[in-house]
């Protein structure tokens, strides 16, 4: 909502500096975003007549004039312009000026004539098309308003007004109007408003002998006033309307489109125009549309219209969108002699439905979605009439049409002082809470407060407390701390996610945050085969493109999308880690399961499957999850078939470790081999064992044996591990492997593989016959599984 | 006799003084004190000597045997100190040269700083809370004082899964679960992920963070509100930070504010960095409304309470500088590796 200074003061009288007064009025509860003076930067520009033009002796396209600036002499300038004609009214800016921008004009020779300023363009003097529809935007301004040669440019323009730009929040659209913030200034400022009865002469006829209006559906809308003006004259509005209204923001027309927008704006109701000409029956019906009606709006759009659009219509048709947009054939023409104003109030949520359904947000179904007064219908149709007749534009009819189906019971609420300072924590006496809601329009009537009709926003004491709050000032109301000590402390699981993230930046790998949407394509890209349930996904009905369509239920895109942009970014080394949620639909209209995952990915130079497996080994090491099973899987088509593992607990999946495909490597463009691991985040947590029990240091000292063996290739090594703890027992303490050879003097498709021991006995000090006896267990146990001693 | 074993004493002397390494020192103990050594040739003859003479020429020997030893020893420890001195002074190092590095991993950005936000506000008796974010629309907005078809969902483009479950477009739908479950006093916060469908640029994402924060006591004040978020703006921007107060609208508070804190920058007068209004807007607050306690079963007669929500990105991007709101999701590790 823009504000005009000069309208404002129509109804307040206020002289304060601009800042001061954004400042008071963003503190009072209506945003101001900021505000333009008018022309403020421009300096030294004057209205000039050009009193003749000639070719540049050395330029073909300069142009030198000769102008009269209301000086003794005119004075010669310059022109590239191709628009200027010999008697044309034009702004000049001077030697020493200053033209939008900021930019300085100083005197100064064009291809060797002297030119002693320059002449403008609306877009040098800040404006455009919007502000003069008559001018053109590659030109000079050839200004046809009533103004003096030699008058500064602001004045001859009207260029001498503050606009304020309001932020309005939803619940007020009361102050989407000149009076509604003119209120807001008063209360603020402690000043009176000044408000203005309209007053309408309407000699002759009656209304209601041209036109007979009925509302059909009155629940969705509550009351519609009209008034018939004839032997309208269409002509431009006068200027201090049309500059009014471009201070607002909203371009000139003709008198009778500009007092529709000027009531609009004064008054915050939406009005509307139309031909009686093309009223059938001279009969106007409030209906919902019939499903398959159309209409063509104003816009030259043809619409179809839905059984719950509300539609003004005539004895046959629908002639406007209520709330929304006009029709084409309704609008005002150059011939039009007799016109209906509508001033009406639809239902806020219909209109809102209506206009997004139909894919046009207009000025007039934003104030009417917002919910407007039904009381504000009948001042802003007089008022309307009373530009009518102030401007000579129309003669109009006595006896205005008011079809009224409003509630008109007050709404009110207790006024309860007491329980307002107590909320606020503040000791505001009451006469001061009466003041500022009776400035406000609210009236006091024993113990209850009457709402006045036009806010539509208060409803609870708590609304109330507000008004009391904001003009009271949110910054008097004192500081204070909450009583009463509250334990505060994180769950179980929020000290292990912190764990986890911990122990992850120890490791060297970097956090990374991923969008949770993805596109249905991704499942492609890491070769998800079509029958798999993860593509099952909750899916956005209205997304913002396909890329973020779908809520995934893995991770892994979202890794691999990361390492492809590091690859290709040039980052030789990349070590990254999220906790990541993914989405896994239930039942239709239940929510989805959401599940944490950890997600690890990496590539570089010294990388390899056992680096990211060391990196997952020692995360569930710090996190306390033991006795976890791994074994060799094939067919996750994502990885290598022959580089992947997939980690089990307790008979529950917990995770997976693998080397990407090398197909998905190129889907994703990464030239080089790259790893990802994903691990349950909630199995984790379920089968951590944090408890830590003290053991005694050994007493007794251990007896070290190494031992290297010959067998298949195709053992993995966690089998012989296994084999070699269980024969060995309770004296094995450690066991690490040390070697794993295959090549020269090892025959094919056999390995070799060597282990270093240490044995330790709880008790006693372990003899060499008891290693002995255990490393004899252990090579009967390695032999059975085919494997052969080397010496 | 006793001229031999001063000789020796003399000679001995001499020698260990010129000897300049361990081995030399050990040849000449052998040479003065092993079997075959002077002093014991010299002891040999002892028997020759008459009895009177035999205990002064004994105890002479022995004079000069420790005088010789306690000379080797001293020695011995000259030329070690010699030689670890030597030693030190040859394994000199340019200590100035980079050290050896670990590997660490960075913490992200958003997560650094909403560690710190969590930090302040458990200090303050504030649990950590978390609902979905696959959201039914009465928890995102019909709990929350905000009907189907009312404005104030205009102002938070909302993604839908069906006409009933959405990605939540704020926080507080959190508050709602807590109340459902928990009875006063509450304290809680609620960080987590919120969708809107705003197009990716500069300033805007389709997913974003926000840390929500409850308070559900008897005798909950405005002027409470504004003491704790007054503290926390402290405790995050430093104990000179100004605040203020705004009114403003959201459905489910009323009062409503938003609170700003001065410009850093500026103190106030406007700069570039406030865009010229010399505040700094940082969140929304506002008291709960009594409607959006009675929804939840809590008596608005008996107990009040107040809300906030903070918008993690931009508290962040403040704080480091960044520009471009899409750097947090592109994860490029030149950019995370600068925090």
């Amino acid at each position: 909502m823009n504000l005009s200074t000069k309208w404002l003061k129509d109804f307040v009288d206020i002289d304060v500096k601009p800042r001061d007064f954004a400042e008071a009025l963003t503190m009072s509860g209506s945003k101001v975003e900021g505000y333009e003076i008018e022309g403020g930067e421009l300096s030294n520009i004057i209205i000039g007549k050009v009193l003749s033009i000639e070719k540049h002796p050395d330029a073909d396209k300069l142009h030198v004039c000769q102008v009269d600036v209301g000086k003794d002499e005119p004075v010669q300038i310059v022109t590239g312009a191709q628009n200027v004609k010999q008697g044309d009214i034009v702004p000049v800016a001077m030697d020493n000026s200053v033209v939008a921008g900021g930019k300085k004009i100083k005197k100064g020779k064009l291809r060797g004539v002297v030119s002693n300023g320059m002449l403008c363009s609306l877009a040098e003097l800040g404006l455009t098309k919007n502000d003069f529809p008559y001018a053109i935007e590659d030109g000079i301004f050839i200004i046809q308003e009533d103004c003096q040669i030699g008058q500064d440019i602001r004045e001859a323009l009207g260029l001498n007004d503050t606009v304020f730009e309001f932020e309005i929040t939803s619940n007020r659209p009361d102050c989407l109007s000149v009076i509604g913030l003119a209120r807001e200034t008063a209360v603020t400022y402690d000043k009176p408003l000044k408000l203005h009865q309209p007053q309408v002469k309407a000699g002759h006829g009656n209304a209601n002998d041209h036109l007979s209006v009925d509302i059909i559906d009155s629940d969705l809308c509550y009351r519609y006033c009209a008034a018939i003006v004839e032997n309208i004259k269409i002509e431009p509005s006068p200027r201090w309307l049309r500059e009014r209204l471009r201070a607002s923001g909203v371009r000139p027309i003709n008198n009778i489109v500009d007092i529709t927008n000027y009531v609009m704006l004064e008054y915050g109701h939406p009005m509307h125009a139309f031909d009686l000409r093309y009223i059938d029956n001279a009969k106007i019906n409030v209906r919902r549309a019939k499903d398959g009606e159309k209409i063509t709006t104003l816009d030259g759009v043809e619409r179809n219209l839905k059984s719950d659009m509300l539609v003004i219509a005539d004895a046959n048709k629908p002639v406007a969108v209520a709330g929304v947009m006009g029709g084409e054939y309704s609008g005002i023409m150059d011939d039009t002699t007799t016109i209906v104003f509508e001033s009406a109030c639809f239902s806020g949520p219909s209109v809102r439905i209506t206009a997004k359904e139909l894919g046009m947000r207009t000025d007039s179904s934003a104030r009417f979605e917002k919910g407007l007064d039904p009381a504000n219908c009948m001042p802003a149709l007089m008022r309307a009439c009373e530009l009518t007749e102030m401007l000579n534009a129309g003669e109009v009819l006595n006896g205005f049409i008011d079809c009224d189906k409003s509630d008109k019971t007050p709404r009110t609420v207790k006024f309860e002082p007491e329980w307002i300072n107590k909320f606020l924590g503040i000791e505001c006496p009451h006469d001061r809470m009466v003041k500022i809601l009776t400035d406000l329009g609210f009236k006091l009537d024993g113990d209850d407060i009457i709402v006045p009709s036009f806010r539509t926003d208060i409803e609870h004491k708590a609304d109330i407390a507000e008004e009391i709050a904001r003009i009271y000032g949110y910054n008097v109301i004192p500081i204070t701390q909450l009583r009463g000590s509250i334990q505060a402390q994180l769950t179980d699981k929020q000290h292990f996610e912190s764990l986890v993230n911990q122990t992850m930046l120890s490791l060297g790998c970097s956090e990374i945050y991923t969008f949770s949407f993805i596109s249905p394509k991704y499942y492609d890209k890491i070769l998800m085969p079509a029958d798999s349930p993860l593509r099952n996904s909750v899916k956005i009905s209205n997304p913002l493109g396909e890329d973020t369509s779908i809520m995934r239920t893995t991770s892994l895109p979202s890794m691999c999308e990361t390492l492809s942009r590091n690859y290709n970014n040039r980052n030789a080394n990349a070590s990254l880690y999220e906790i990541t949620t993914e989405y896994f639909p239930t039942k239709d209209n239940e929510l989805p399961i959401e599940k944490q995952s950890i997600v690890i990915g990496m590539y570089g130079q010294d990388v390899d499957y056992y680096s990211i497996k060391g990196i997952v080994e020692q995360l569930l090491d710090n996190a306390d999850v033991y006795d976890y099973d791994i074994e060799a899987v094939s067919d996750n088509p994502s990885f290598h078939p022959g580089r992947c593992a997939e980690l089990s607990i307790n008979g529950q999946y917990l995770g997976i470790i693998g080397e990407l495909h090398p197909q998905v490597l190129e889907n994703y463009e990464i030239g080089m081999r790259a790893y990802a691991a994903l691990i349950d985040f909630d199995t984790m947590y379920n089968n951590r064992k944090p408890e830590k029990q003290y053991k005694p240091l050994p007493r007794f000292p251990a007896v070290t044996r190494d031992i290297a063996f010959l067998c298949d290739d195709s053992i993995p090594v966690l089998t012989l591990q296994r084999a070699i703890s269980s024969a060995a027992g309770d004296h094995l303490e450690s066991i690490s492997l040390f070697d794993v050879y295959k090549g020269k003097q090892i025959p094919n498709g056999k390995k070799s593989v060597a282990y270093n021991m240490v044995l330790r006995s709880k008790d006693s000090t372990l003899t060499d016959t008891d290693a002995d006896a255990i490393m004899k267990r252990i090579i009967k146990a390695l032999t059975a599984l085919g494997a052969e001693l080397r010496s | 006799m006793k001229q031999q074993l001063e000789e020796i004493r003399e000679s001995a002397h001499e020698m260990l003084a010129a000897a300049s390494s361990p081995a030399e020192l050990e040849a000449l103990r052998v040479k003065f004190l092993g079997k075959k050594g002077e002093l014991t040739a010299i002891l040999k003859q002892m028997g020759k000597l008459s009895a009177q003479e035999r205990p002064v020429i004994g105890q002479l020997a022995n004079d000069v045997r420790s005088f010789i030893e306690k000379e080797i020893s001293d020695r011995s420890e000259q030329l070690k100190a010699i030689e670890v001195k030597e030693r030190l002074e040859k394994e000199k190092l340019d200590v100035t040269m980079p050290g050896k590095h670990h590997i660490l991993g960075q913490k992200h950005p958003l997560s650094i700083v909403l560690d710190e936000l969590k930090e302040i506000f458990l200090g303050m008796g504030f649990s950590i809370a978390t609902g979905p974010e696959v959201e039914t629309d009465y928890y995102n907005f019909q709990a929350l004082n905000i009907p189907k078809n009312h404005p104030a969902r205009d102002t938070q483009d909302t993604f839908y899964i069906n006409d009933n479950i959405l990605l939540r477009t704020q926080t507080s739908s959190v508050q709602i679960r807590v109340m459902e479950k928990q009875k006063p006093p509450i304290r809680v916060i609620a960080p987590g992920r919120v969708y809107r469908s705003d197009a990716v640029d500069a300033t805007h994402s389709p997913l974003f963070h926000q840390i929500e924060g409850l308070v559900v006591d008897k005798g909950v004040t405005m002027a409470d509100l504004k003491g704790t978020l007054e503290i926390f703006a402290q405790r995050l921007y430093g104990k000179d930070s100004v605040v203020r107060f705004r009114p403003h609208h959201f459905p489910f508070t009323e009062p409503s504010a938003e609170m700003d804190i001065q410009c850093f920058a500026c103190h106030g007068q406007g700069c570039r960095l406030c865009k010229g209004e010399g505040w700094i807007e940082i969140l929304g607050c506002g008291m709960v409304h009594p409607k959006v306690l009675s929804t939840c079963g809590i008596d608005p007669e008996e107990y009040s309470g107040f809300a906030f929500g903070i918008g993690l990105e931009r508290i962040v991007m403040r704080r480091f500088n960044i520009d471009d709101l899409r750097l947090f999701y592109e994860n490029d590790l030149r950019f995370l590796n600068q925090f």
